[in-house]
């Protein structure tokens, strides 16, 4: 599959999944729609920025690096704008964005590539 | 009278044996091996300025046998041009008479130096897998070689794989539009030369024909139809014989060594070397398929799978990834835990 179109697809999924969590928080519950549709759009544009990054860069450990990179600025981004909870936002956002660059490096063809190796 | 010393008759003796290379275009610089009916020897092709390895034949042939299956062994190796088989630039035949091709000269080991020194399974694997393509790409053009073992593959310093010593190599069946080479006629029964550090070879008869009866081939790597002389049962199987003794080789260090075998490789050398044919992998590609399913963590044809085998090989190809999400889960059920005590 096209690695632009993995990253988009499993941020997406991850995104909202991860912002699913929020659910297990009572004081965030009532606010669960916005924060679906956030998490789902931060996921989103990890995505497209790891997938990007893959299609041009075929390195599993960079595609990793960048992965974790992006992931935990978007949730650095998301945590900012609420003045608290960093840690508890920007570490599964890290990891969020790991799991997708090993992703679209791993299994992701790109246009003239093969998966990327460790 | 004046005695000659040993050295000296020594160099008057290999003066004598070295071919006669006056009117040609190669210029001999030093003898490197010695096979079953013929000598190899160094030289320069002036020419092209580069360092060729001469096969020339250096026993007595008086009814012109041995002559023949040199020039066919030159023809067999001219039809199979691929990167894992050495190619040969001329044939014909010296000033002296004898017999010679000029072959490519390949700087390496041979394959039994060179598994002293690999460490790594999938680097004997990935050198294995070459070898099969060269032989692969033989069968095709309907070559079987007969006498696959270590001492007939040279690595090279890039990694490059060559399979040597077509001398007793079969024609099953002429390529479409390929020019053929003719049989040597029957030569009288002799014992070949055995080579140095290897298994002897034995020829019962010299000819590469396909009479029955004719046992071509080393003890130890060839396959029980071959030892038993049944040449019109040959086919691409008997050298897949032959290459699940190399791979054994391989994976163990020594012939019959079979402590340190992984358990699915191990399964790929019993179906390769299996004594009935029809048990053994089909074709040399169907072994080599098998043997990259194994580098890519796939199931193999020769290794039965069960779940938990399969369970097993999933964590191994994907076990990053799984070791990221349950890092994801946990993190958030610990966060989650924290937060609401």
């Amino acid at each position: 599959m096209n690695k632009i179109l993995i990253g988009i697809l499993l941020g997406t999924i991850l995104g909202f999944f991860d912002g699913a969590t929020a659910w297990f928080y009572p004081e965030a519950r009532a606010q669960i729609v916005g924060i679906l549709i956030g998490s789902t759009i931060k996921g989103l544009i990890a995505g497209v920025l790891i997938g990007v990054f893959a299609r041009k860069v075929n390195s599993l450990p960079l595609g990793i690096v960048f992965g974790l990179g992006v992931g935990l600025l978007l949730a650095f981004g998301v945590a900012y704008m609420q003045h608290e909870h960093y840690f508890e936002i920007m570490l599964p956002g890290g990891l969020v964005g790991t799991i997708v660059g090993y992703a679209t490096q791993r299994f992701g063809l790109g246009a003239a590539s093969t998966p990327a190796r460790a | 009278m004046t005695w000659l010393s040993d050295a000296a008759v020594e160099r008057l003796r290999e003066a004598a044996e070295s071919p006669d290379l006056t009117g040609t275009r190669f210029r001999l610089l030093h003898r490197i091996g010695h096979g079953g009916m013929g000598a190899v020897f160094l030289a320069e092709d002036q020419t092209l300025g580069r360092r060729v390895a001469l096969k020339v034949l250096d026993v007595p042939d008086e009814a012109g046998d041995l002559a023949a299956r040199l020039l066919r062994e030159a023809r067999i190796l001219a039809k199979l041009e691929h990167p894992g088989i050495v190619p040969v630039h001329d044939a014909g035949t010296l000033p002296d008479g004898r017999v010679f091709y000029a072959m490519k000269y390949v700087e390496g080991s041979r394959l039994e130096e060179l598994a002293r020194s690999l460490v790594a399974t999938p680097d004997r694997l990935r050198i294995f897998e070459k070898i099969c393509d060269a032989v692969a790409f033989a069968h095709s053009r309907g070559v079987l070689h007969r006498d696959l073992k270590p001492e007939n593959i040279m690595v090279g310093p890039f990694g490059e794989v060559l399979v040597m010593d077509w001398g007793v190599a079969k024609i099953l069946r002429e390529p479409a539009g390929g020019a053929a080479a003719p049989e040597a006629p029957p030569a009288p029964a002799r014992d070949e030369s055995p080579a140095p550090d290897g298994p002897a070879r034995c020829t019962a008869s010299a000819s590469p024909d396909t009479r029955d009866g004719a046992v071509i081939g080393t003890p130890g790597y060839m396959s029980p139809e071959q030892a038993r002389g049944e040449a019109a049962r040959l086919d691409e199987r008997t050298d897949v014989y032959a290459l699940g003794m190399i791979l054994r080789f391989l994976l163990s260090g020594a012939i019959g060594d079979r402590g340190t075998i992984p358990a699915p490789l191990a399964a790929v050398c019993a179906k390769a070397t299996h004594a009935d044919p029809a048990s053994r992998y089909r074709s040399v590609a169907a072994l080599a398929a098998d043997v990259a399913r194994y580098l890519d963590g796939l199931p193999l044809e020769a290794y039965p799978d069960t779940l938990l085998r399969r369970a097993r090989r999933t964590f191994e190809r994907h076990q990053l990834v799984i070791w990221l999400v349950l890092a994801y889960l946990i993190t958030r059920v610990l966060l989650i835990f924290f937060a609401r005590h």
